[in-house]
């Protein structure tokens, strides 16, 4: 065999070695965390409420705790997010507030969660007195997911094409007006699949919220969302509390289950809606 | 007459669609060869059948068999050396996105040749084949993206000289540049054919007429005509052929 | 005359997203300095960087945080010398040699496995590979710098591989077609055309990997045994994010601030990084 031939086979070769170690890592992860949350995963452990005294189980609190950091966090960070967006690629096309707002996203997107979690401790937790809350941690979550808002929502609007915007405004329409009827619509799917990414974000964040959300698991009511020092930890937080101070490893897979299940969900539904998106454009 | 190429019943389909229906042609050495008929009558796609460009495509199924002096190119024939001995230069000039003599030096080295002496004086054969010495001798490290089009084209056909092939391919070359530059590209081809073969796909009737020996006429899939460039525009065989070159259809 | 005010009044209102934004990003930065240069200023810079003793709570308290900055470069550097190549020949195969019907379902496995939560990992590098690491090497422990960097590497890998893959992808298709046509064959190609041409992206990927990994928190906290040491393969180490997240939840006083000090160091690192990356891509441009 040539020595060309022999370095062709060879990094052929690689290419395939390095696919299937890729692939194997992947399913050996999602199987193994099957086989050992499957068992556990019902619905009573759904529903169900952990208590020392009545020596009950279960993961509802922190469901419902993840729901409403999402939910809050979304309220907050989406209409900053887009608004920002929209703001930049409708009102200000080019400039040096465009280049100084769109460094500071960029910035803000290589920052890692740990730092988001302290400056939330330092802002929320401390400074403005909101103790260990849910609202303190959808807050943090706001900082962590506002970049990849903005971005998702630039490139999206950046993709309608500019005849749409021309034909409203020769109709004589205002920016806004044009922007609400013309340009949004035809966005929305682009807009929308960075939202869910922002959800799996979410979900999956453990460093921000470990601090700023904390670590109980009580069921909290719509009021004490709201209000301060009512701590609540998440599923990722929670995962990480069984396994790595109770040493409950039984509880932590089923979570990790129910957290890879909702990750893929998540996942191939924001794949649907770019498609969508795309073919639409 | 030897041939250096040809075909024997050549049939492709891409997919369902039947592209080319049974060619037969014998293509002599160091002609300049054209081929010419309205769009999408397969000249490209034969044009592909001679280096076997067209394997790339998932869909494409061919029957027949091309023989290149003589030895049938799709039984048993290394595709690489193959493509050594017959180069192309495609339709929109494509030069890599590196240096003027890397880009040369790209072919002789994926072959083998690593001494710099060696592939300096390939470099610079190649450039004064293709008439670009004189105008890039001084900035060779430079990004060949920063050719002007007519140049870039230049320097693909340079650098598919480099390998020293028998044959070059032509995918409608001058098609993307203007007429100065056409007719640079153009006295080079005809120059090149003391050293070489060329089969050139053309739009253009003229250029046809300005430079080629044999032309031939494609329609629908089916080489209707084959025969020397000033019998076949002056006193064509078929109706067909007469009515194309009259510009009854295009 | 309501239509005027109504656009009046939405261009104040974008604008102010737009100002919040900004604001944001400047309260992060402005409160990480507020927090991180009180310590620094009392413990001595060059004692904080340079320092290998990390004895917070002891009667003389040290604070010297070497241990951590080398082992988050360690970590870094290990996770990437193994996780890119794996990566971007991985992406190499996805995009220019698999058969389509196995592409789209590769790429959509590596996609999910981007979505699978940090605590997950580091779930699996807890129950699976710290004991096996332990058994192998016949440790006391199996929580290491090497199991971190495994897991790190893994976790890095569906981003260098996605964007690896769509940087080679939209490699344009005359240049493999020039390439070819020479008679190079696809490895060839693959090597000599499409990776250079795709080089900017792939580098976009190992500063994604780097990013990310020098980042992590969770999974790492439960890989790397979290002890102060200065880094060797098989010792318990503490990454600067993890000794940010173990201690701040009793810490107090001086040693609070101390921590403040590591997060501040933890982003100059990766705005470092960031910036150099940016400027390397203008350059390129050039």
């Amino acid at each position: 065999m040539s020595k060309r031939k022999l370095i062709s086979v060879l990094f052929l070769w690689l290419c395939y070695i390095s696919a299937a170690v890729t692939v194997l890592l992947i399913l050996g992860l999602v199987f193994t965390v099957f086989i050992r949350g499957r068992e556990m995963l019902t619905v009573e452990i759904l529903t169900g409420i952990p208590s020392f005294l009545k020596g009950t189980i279960g993961i509802l609190p922190n469901i419902l705790n993840t729901v409403y950091i999402v939910v809050l966090t979304l309220g907050i960070a989406l209409p900053l997010g887009v608004g920002t967006a929209i703001y930049l690629n409708e009102y200000r096309r080019a400039g040096i507030t465009v280049r100084i707002i769109e460094f500071a996203v960029d910035i803000l997107a290589g920052v890692p969660s740990i730092i988001y979690g302290l400056v939330g401790l330092l802002v929320f937790v401390t400074s403005l007195g909101l103790g260990t809350s849910i609202i303190s941690g959808a807050l943090t979550m706001a900082f962590v997911v506002l970049p990849g808002i903005v971005r998702t929502s630039l490139e999206a609007l950046k993709s309608v094409p500019a005849g749409y915007r021309d034909g409203a405004f020769a109709l004589g329409t205002g920016r806004w007006h044009t922007t609400r009827t013309v340009v949004l619509p035809s966005a929305l799917n682009g807009v929308l699949a960075g939202a869910i990414l922002s959800v799996g974000r979410i979900i999956g964040e453990s460093a921000a919220l470990i601090f700023t959300a904390g670590v109980a698991d009580k069921m909290l009511n719509i009021f004490e969302i709201f209000s301060p020092n009512n701590s609540g930890s998440t599923l990722t937080v929670a995962l990480y509390i069984y396994a790595k101070e109770r040493g409950d490893f039984d509880m932590a897979f089923t979570i990790a289950l129910v957290l890879v299940l909702l990750s893929f969900v998540l996942n191939l539904s924001a794949r649907a809606l770019f498609k969508i998106g795309r073919v639409k454009t | 007459m030897s041939s250096i190429l040809s075909t024997r019943d050549l049939q492709l389909w891409y997919g369902q669609t039947h592209v080319l229906k049974g060619i037969d042609i014998h293509i002599p050495e160091k002609n300049i060869i054209a081929l010419i008929g309205p769009s999408g009558c397969g000249k490209s796609t034969f044009l592909k059948c001679f280096n076997r460009l067209n394997e790339l495509e998932p869909q494409c199924k061919i029957s027949g068999s091309v023989l290149f002096r003589g030895r049938d190119i799709y039984s048993r024939y290394d595709v690489n050396s193959l493509r050594k001995s017959i180069g192309m230069v495609f339709q929109k000039p494509n030069p890599f996105p590196m240096s003027i003599y890397d880009n040369i030096a790209y072919g002789p080295r994926v072959h083998g040749i690593r001494k710099k002496t060696e592939l300096d004086e390939i470099v610079e054969r190649s450039l004064k084949q293709a008439f670009l010495w004189n105008e890039t001798k001084d900035r060779l490290k430079t990004n060949a993206l920063g050719l002007s089009g007519g140049q870039q084209q230049r320097l693909c056909i340079a650098r598919a000289l480099a390998v020293s092939p028998e044959v070059l391919l032509m995918d409608e070359p001058t098609s993307a540049l203007d007429p100065i530059s056409t007719a640079k590209i153009e006295s080079l081809v005809k120059e090149l054919k003391s050293k070489f073969t060329v089969i050139m796909v053309t739009h253009n009737m003229q250029q046809a007429m300005r430079i080629a020996d044999k032309t031939a006429f494609f329609l629908l899939g089916e080489m209707i005509e084959f025969n020397n460039t000033d019998v076949l525009f002056k006193t064509p065989f078929d109706k067909r052929t007469a009515d194309y070159i009259s510009g009854q259809f295009g | 005359m309501r239509f005027v005010d109504k656009e009046r009044a939405f261009r104040v209102l974008l604008f102010l997203c737009a100002i919040v934004t900004v604001a944001f990003v400047g309260v992060i930065i402005i409160y990480l300095f507020v927090a991180g240069i009180p310590a620094i200023k009392e413990i001595g810079l060059r004692d904080f960087l340079f320092g290998t003793e990390w004895r917070p709570e002891s009667q003389t308290p040290q604070f010297g945080i070497l241990p951590f900055i080398l082992t988050s470069v360690y970590g870094t550097v290990g996770a990437i010398l193994l996780g890119v190549p794996l990566g971007v020949l991985c992406a190499v195969f996805i995009a220019k040699i698999a058969p389509r019907s196995i592409r789209s379902m590769l790429k959509t496995t590596v996609e999910l496995l981007a979505g699978i939560p940090s605590v997950v990992f580091g779930l699996i590098g807890m129950t699976v590979l710290v004991p096996f690491v332990q058994r192998v090497f016949n440790l006391p422990s199996g929580a290491n710098l090497f199991s971190s960097i495994i897991v790190l590497s893994v976790m890095i890998l569906p981003s260098v591989v996605n964007v690896s893959e769509n940087a080679l992808r939209s490699v344009p298709k005359e240049y493999e077609l020039g390439s070819l046509a020479l008679g190079a064959n696809r490895v060839e190609t693959a090597l000599r055309v499409s990776m250079p041409a795709a080089k900017s992206g792939i580098a976009a990927s190992i500063v994604l990997g780097v990013g990310r990994s020098i980042g992590e928190t969770m999974a790492v906290m439960m890989v790397s045994g979290n002890v102060a040491n200065m880094p060797s393969l098989f010792k318990s180490v503490r990454y600067l994010t993890t000794a940010v997240s173990g201690e701040m939840s009793y810490s107090s006083g001086l040693h609070r601030k101390a921590l403040f000090s590591i997060a501040l160091v933890l982003l100059l690192f990766l705005l470092i990084i960031n910036l150099s990356f940016k400027l390397l891509i203008r350059q390129d441009k050039k």
